[in-house]
């Protein structure tokens, strides 16, 4: 359940970051989330509809960005998707000198922000296919 | 009017950049921090009440926090070793973060100590995403947890830097697959160490406090893949199509709104791919 440390901590890092563009609600926050990031999405909804009472952001959508997990190989150069439990050794050369490609994405990447005007009228026309509501 | 603002933002910045902090400063104090990280029972506190007295005995300057919901059963024990111990009640929270552990080392830590061990609380799942500012993260398993759990717990066991298998006295008795424990460790963690320990039987207690002190005197670590994303350039080069420009600007939303996963998945799209089997 530290999706809750995680939601509170995204309320505050989106309250400062927004905080010199001036006066107005947030009313959605766009998260990439790895898929090895060990932070359950439905979990993360539920905490972050409640961390937001009170503060600009309430009421505000989380908009998440599903990034799978890849990993490469160092030595040989293979690129495989890790899977979930990950393999995080080399499914070509066997080694254990991978790194990471993607997947443990934990990242604010935009914040949209209703200046003065209702939030109803905010919303945009169509949303991005990648989205989860 | 709508506006995104476009930002590059880690949720846990904050925490990661305070462990740093805190890492730096307990290093310059002398003090290095073992994390210790494991699911409820499974025998963590026997084998540092078992480690700790090692170290008394030898003459090891070494101090343990050791966090809980709720009792301080394991800080009694934990100081029948003799050495400084503090109990830490998270009063329902799941782990312990940078922060609160600097809060609970202010005006507690000793001088002079050089191994800080961290009995994280019972949890294979929430202390596995925040950094305390440790040197060297253990998680431990007892073979009666079954040999999949480094499978079922991947964040946990894929950013360990030592594995420990306890009660391995009665291993034979549940029927404990080490091989196959020791191919499921390998698959999130390649090349961390494994160990099997029984406190009770006083097998294999030493070797945590050697790790630790091998650490504390600046001998490398095991650097997992799931730690190794290549770092921020890397990291920059994967999200670079749409972000890497500027750290606040401010765009219309569909322009944004076209910067999700997609770009990602594209630009990976563009490199030679093999699934694992």
């Amino acid at each position: 359940m530290h999706e809750m440390s995680i939601a509170v901590a995204m309320v505050e890092q989106v309250t400062e970051a927004t905080g010199d563009v001036g006066s107005g609600t947030v009313s959605a926050v766009r998260l990439q989330l790895g898929e090895l990031s060990g932070v359950v999405p439905d979990s993360l909804h539920f905490c972050f509809s409640l961390a937001c009472t009170g503060t600009a952001l309430e009421g505000s959508e989380l908009l998440v960005d599903h990034v799978p997990g890849r990993a490469r190989c160092l030595p040989c150069g293979a690129q495989w998707a890790t899977g979930m439990p990950p393999q995080l050794c080399c499914p070509r050369c066997e080694g254990g000198r991978a790194e990471l490609v993607s997947g443990r994405e934990l990242q604010i990447v935009g914040v949209r922000w209703s200046g003065d005007e209702p939030r109803a009228d905010a919303r945009p026309e169509s949303v991005p296919a990648n989205e989860e509501s | 009017m709508c506006r995104v603002v476009d930002l590059q933002q880690a949720v846990l910045a904050k925490n990661d950049e305070r462990a740093r902090a805190l890492r730096e400063e307990l290093t310059a104090r002398g003090t290095v921090v073992v994390n210790l990280l494991s699911s409820p029972g499974s025998g963590k506190t026997a084998l540092l009440e078992a480690e700790l007295t090692l170290a008394a005995a030898r003459g090891v300057p070494v101090a343990a926090l050791t966090a809980d919901l709720a009792t301080e059963h394991d800080a009694q024990r934990l100081s029948r070793a003799g050495v400084p111990v503090k109990q830490v009640l998270t009063d329902g929270l799941c782990h312990l973060e940078a922060d609160m552990l600097r809060g609970h080392l202010e005006g507690w830590l000793p001088d002079g100590v050089r191994l800080l061990f961290v009995e994280n609380v019972g949890n294979l799942v929430c202390p596995a995403t925040y950094d305390l500012g440790e040197s060297l993260r253990v998680v431990l398993a007892s073979v009666t947890e079954g040999e999949d759990k480094p499978l079922k717990y991947p964040t946990a066991f894929g950013l360990a830097q030592l594995v420990i298998v306890t009660k391995d006295d009665i291993a034979d008795a549940v029927g404990f697959d080490e091989e196959e424990f020791r191919a499921n460790v390998r698959q999130v963690n390649p090349g961390v160490e494994v160990v099997c320990t029984s406190a009770r039987r006083d097998r294999g207690v030493g070797l945590l406090l050697e790790r630790a002190e091998a650490v504390a005197a600046g001998a490398e670590t095991h650097r997992p893949v799931m730690a190794r994303t290549g770092g921020p350039g890397a990291d920059a080069h994967v999200h670079g199509h749409t972000h890497a420009h500027a750290p606040s600007v401010t765009l219309p939303y569909g322009a944004a709104g076209a910067s999700g996963s997609a770009p990602v998945q594209a630009h990976l799209s563009d490199v030679p791919v093999r699934s694992h089997p």
